[in-house]
């Protein structure tokens, strides 16, 4: 009993990295999905979230909620300023050539808010905006607990996903987005602005991601410019676990990911924990090279 | 005599659709076989199980008498069945020359180390190969594009590159795939004569699908009709001409051609 | 023989560069720590020759190369060490030795994830590449001499001008005879059309896997020219962004196109090390602020390699 309360403690210790994954994920699944590329710069902006809020508070003690409004407009201004500046002069180019694009805005916001003038190198303390409390429950004999920033962490990413859904499903924009992700070129002769379609995918999945940020560093409150490097590859590992292009798929492969890795450093050793994601990710392309949740038809 | 392909109750289905329904025929050597039916009837799907580039649902497909319905697509080539496809698909970027050489290499073999130290057994080869590139670029009227880009010729002489590719693999069973689509009558005229002449040159056995029905009854022996994945009918030409179901199905959509 | 005679051109211009450089490097004009830059470029450009097999001929993205390039360079360290064979004479085996291994991995791990393709296939790779990478941060419970995260310490030096240079030399003519023998003809038939290339006989599969085997052999190689050039491996020298370094090489220099990367690896490196030297000590940080800055403005003026202005 002690053991299974013991498992499940870390597996919710699991869902909540998961969630934050999945947050990243989203913003990876939505651009790959509409530009087929691998947006290496979006862990960084994941980055840029947490340093941002870590200034909103620590500087101007604001209050939770207007933390994360005005976090998410600026990384959304940020990958805005991201694609515009990086990526659409090459929407034409060699995807590879726009993939190591990529890695080169992501090499920048690194290095760039690594100076001194910037944000710093050093690990800096994430300032909680409130006290962590634990909440226990037992349910017939088996004993586990929350804590609020996990509630928080699970509330605001399941509301987070249901905007996105409605945002996809059930408006003009969203319509825009399916269109241009399933093909490009027939979309611009239907009309639809693929520009602005673009940008606001961008938009959408910083805003996500500069979400995911201020939740893990509220979770985990250490803060560092090369932060967002491995949580960002991890995100995108999930995305194409979950199946690329799908949003659901992105939240599902981001709580597979996350769960995993808690789990193995828990019971292994936490040395162990990025190289089962890989074996994962092995097995499942394996079994189903698109992902659990994709679907691709070749045709020859 | 063993005819060179025989098909047994092929079937497959994508979802849904059910593209070959029970196909049984038969290809005596030296034989051209034509497979006509309207767009979807799944004329291409066969290509595509006899080549195995589709994995059958059921059936069986014996080629020279023998079951080669579990071998990979590179096996069956090697063993004799060459194709082209609907839609071109030429190495774009390779030069003309080593489209067909690549062919002719694909059978034979030198080693790596030959290949790296450049022995005699690799010169032996690469030299037949470029003969073999020479010989068919002549004979199909690619003279003088050995150093072209594929991707760069019309589209006429790719069609015909495409053709040349197949028969460097020195095939015994010829799959042509729509080798008219595109072309206008006077340049149907010049594939009908090159397909006789590639024909006897090689002493090939040929299946050919094709809409254009000047070019499809004019050089098959006998006639493959189908529709709905099922087949029709099958005879000569002139009895496919007569037959009441075949117009129905296909002539009378076109008119007679 | 043969094969000499058929480079005797290629052959003639190494010796040349090779008689010139030794004799900068001799009469002491360079600094120590340049002719160790020169000699890192060679090995370089071998390890980034072995991505343009796998990637530029081929077209297998691979997003994991430098795992194969650690492998080799902790093969070849770890054999050196533990055996006793630190000398110059066993130095070529210790090579061999990890190029193989290098080859050994790839072939295990190429046959299940060759089948992926593209982004997939690249993702594969990245994530093998941090399996490995844990591997190294953990190997110290294997072997102590591995050293784990701490880093392995203490390996010889045996890598100099002459093995570098003439090592890398050697196996660039063994890639263009490759390259240009029916295997290579194969690669650039696969890369194009896979479907295409089945249908006239080719193994797809395999020649997939036998590009990938020998390129992550040369990055085997490579590694462990490095290992006993720098005489330190930490599992961060082989981490996705060194990678990416050779990817950057190979998409400069034009894929499928040898002598591109060579003019790219001493471009790219060149550039990186040159910047070290030329910045004022007090703005050296900036040094990997004006890196990407400079990447991302090459991809957009030349998005197909240095050498093409257009896809020709
Ligand atoms: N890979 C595939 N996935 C799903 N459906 C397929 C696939 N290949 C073929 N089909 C379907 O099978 C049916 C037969 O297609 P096929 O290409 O064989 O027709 P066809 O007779 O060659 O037609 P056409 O004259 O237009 O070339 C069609 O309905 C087609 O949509
Ligand atoms: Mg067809």
């Amino acid at each position: 009993m002690e053991q299974a309360s013991y498992i499940l403690s870390q597996v919710i210790n699991g869902l909540q990295l998961g969630a934050v994954y999945a947050l990243i994920a989203l913003g990876y699944t939505m651009v790959y999905g509409i530009l087929r590329l691998i947006n290496f710069a979006h862990g960084d902006i994941f980055m840029l979230g947490a340093f941002i809020a870590y200034f909103l508070l620590s500087r101007f003690g604001m209050p939770i909620y207007l933390v994360f409004l005005a976090t998410m407009a600026v990384t959304a201004l940020a990958g805005y300023l991201m694609e515009k500046i990086a990526y659409k002069p090459l929407r034409n180019a060699p995807k590879i050539s726009l993939l190591i694009t990529a890695v080169g805005v992501s090499l920048f916001l690194e290095y760039f808010c690594s100076l001194k003038a910037v944000f710093t190198p050093d690990y800096i303390a994430f300032p909680r905006p409130f006290e962590v409390e634990t909440y226990n429950f037992s349910l017939g004999g088996l004993e586990f607990s929350f804590t609020n920033i996990q509630v928080l962490i699970f509330a605001i990413t399941f509301s987070a996903l249901v905007l996105l859904y409605l945002l996809i499903y059930r408006t003009k924009q969203g319509k825009a987005m399916r269109a241009v992700s399933y093909d490009r070129e027939t979309a611009a002769l239907m009309g639809i602005n693929i520009d602005n379609t673009v940008s606001l995918t961008f938009m959408v999945g910083a805003a996500l991601a500069g979400m995911g940020g201020i939740l893990y560093a509220m979770a985990y409150p250490q803060i560092n410019v090369f932060m967002g490097i491995m949580p960002g590859i991890k995100s995108f590992i999930a995305a194409v676990l979950g199946g690329i292009g799908i949003i659901h798929g992105a939240v599902i492969g981001g709580l597979i990911v996350g769960t995993s890795e808690v789990i193995v450093s828990a019971f292994l050793s936490s040395t162990y924990r990025d190289g089962v994601i890989f074996i994962i990710l092995l097995i499942v392309l394996l079994v189903k090279p698109s992902g659990i949740f994709g679907k691709r038809i070749d045709k020859v | 005599m063993t005819a060179v392909l025989e098909v047994d109750r092929l079937t497959k289905s994508f979802g849904g659709i059910q593209a070959v329904d029970g196909i049984s025929f038969k290809v005596p050597p030296g034989e051209t076989l034509g497979i006509i039916g309207p767009n979807g009837a799944g004329k291409t799907t066969v290509f595509n199980l006899i080549t195995r580039f589709y994995t059958p649902d059921s059936g069986d497909i014996r080629f020279m008498g023998r079951s080669v319905t579990h071998l990979a697509p590179h096996r069956l080539a090697r063993l004799g069945i060459g194709r082209t496809f609907q839609n071109l698909r030429l190495f774009r970027e390779l030069t003309v020359a080593e489209n067909i050489t690549s062919a002719y290499l694909s059978g034979n073999r030198y080693s790596p180390f030959a290949g790296i130290f450049r022995t005699d057994r690799h010169s032996v080869v690469e030299k037949k190969a470029w003969q073999k590139a020479y010989t068919l670029m002549d004979f199909l009227g690619l003279a003088g594009k050995g150093d072209a880009p594929a991707g760069s010729l019309p589209y006429g002489e790719q069609r015909r590159l495409e053709l040349a590719r197949a028969l460097a693999i020195e095939p015994k069973l010829l799959l042509i795939d729509e080798p008219g689509a595109g072309m206008n009558p006077r340049e149907i005229r010049d594939l009908v004569e090159t397909l006789r002449d590639v024909k006897k040159r090689f002493n090939l056995t040929i299946i050919m699908i094709e809409h254009q029905m000047g070019l499809v009854m004019n050089i098959s022996d006998h006639i493959l009709v189908m529709d709905f994945g099922e087949k029709i009918m099958q005879g000569t030409p002139a009895e496919v001409r007569r037959d009441a179901r075949v117009i129905e199905a296909y002539l009378g959509e076109e008119g007679p051609a | 023989m043969r094969f000499f005679l058929e480079s005797k051109r290629h052959i003639l211009l190494a010796l040349v560069i090779y008689a010139a450089l030794r004799l900068l490097f001799s009469l002491g004009i360079v600094s120590e720590y340049i002719e160790q830059v020169v000699i890192y470029v060679f090995i370089v450009i071998l390890a980034a020759t072995g991505l343009n097999v796998i990637y530029g001929y081929t077209g297998q993205f691979s997003l994991g190369h430098a795992a194969f390039y650690g492998i080799g360079a902790y093969t070849s360290a770890y054999l050196a060490k533990t055996s006793g064979l630190e000398s110059i004479f066993f130095f070529p085996a210790t090579i061999l030795a990890g190029g193989l291994m290098a080859a050994l991995v790839a072939y295990v791990i190429g046959i299940p994830i060759l089948r992926l393709r593209d982004d997939f296939l690249g993702i594969a790779t990245l994530g093998f590449g941090i399996l490995v990478r844990v591997f190294f941060d953990n190997s110290d419970r294997i072997s102590e001499v591995l050293g784990g995260s701490r880093g392995f310490t203490g390996i010889v030096k045996l890598t100099n001008l002459e093995t570098a240079f003439f090592v890398t030399v050697f196996l660039l003519l063994v890639t263009r005879n490759l390259i240009t023998s029916r295997y290579g003809l194969f690669w650039r038939c696969i890369k194009e059309d896979e479907t295409a290339s089945a249908s006239i006989g080719i193994n797809t599969a395999r020649m997939k896997l036998m590009a990938f085997v020998y390129g992550c052999f040369l990055a085997g190689v490579a590694g462990a020219l490095y290992a006993h050039l720098y005489t330190f491996l930490h599992p961060s020298n082989f981490d996705f962004l060194r990678s990416i370094d050779f990817l950057i090489i190979v998409i400069l220099g034009g894929m499928g196109n040898i002598a591109g990367t060579i003019y790219a690896g001493f471009i790219w490196v060149g550039f990186i090390e040159g910047l070290r030297i030329a910045l004022p000590g007090n703005i050296l940080d900036l040094r990997w602020v004006f890196i990407p800055l400079l990447l991302i403005a090459l991809m957009m003026w030349r998005p197909y390699g240095l050498m093409t202005k257009k896809k020709g």
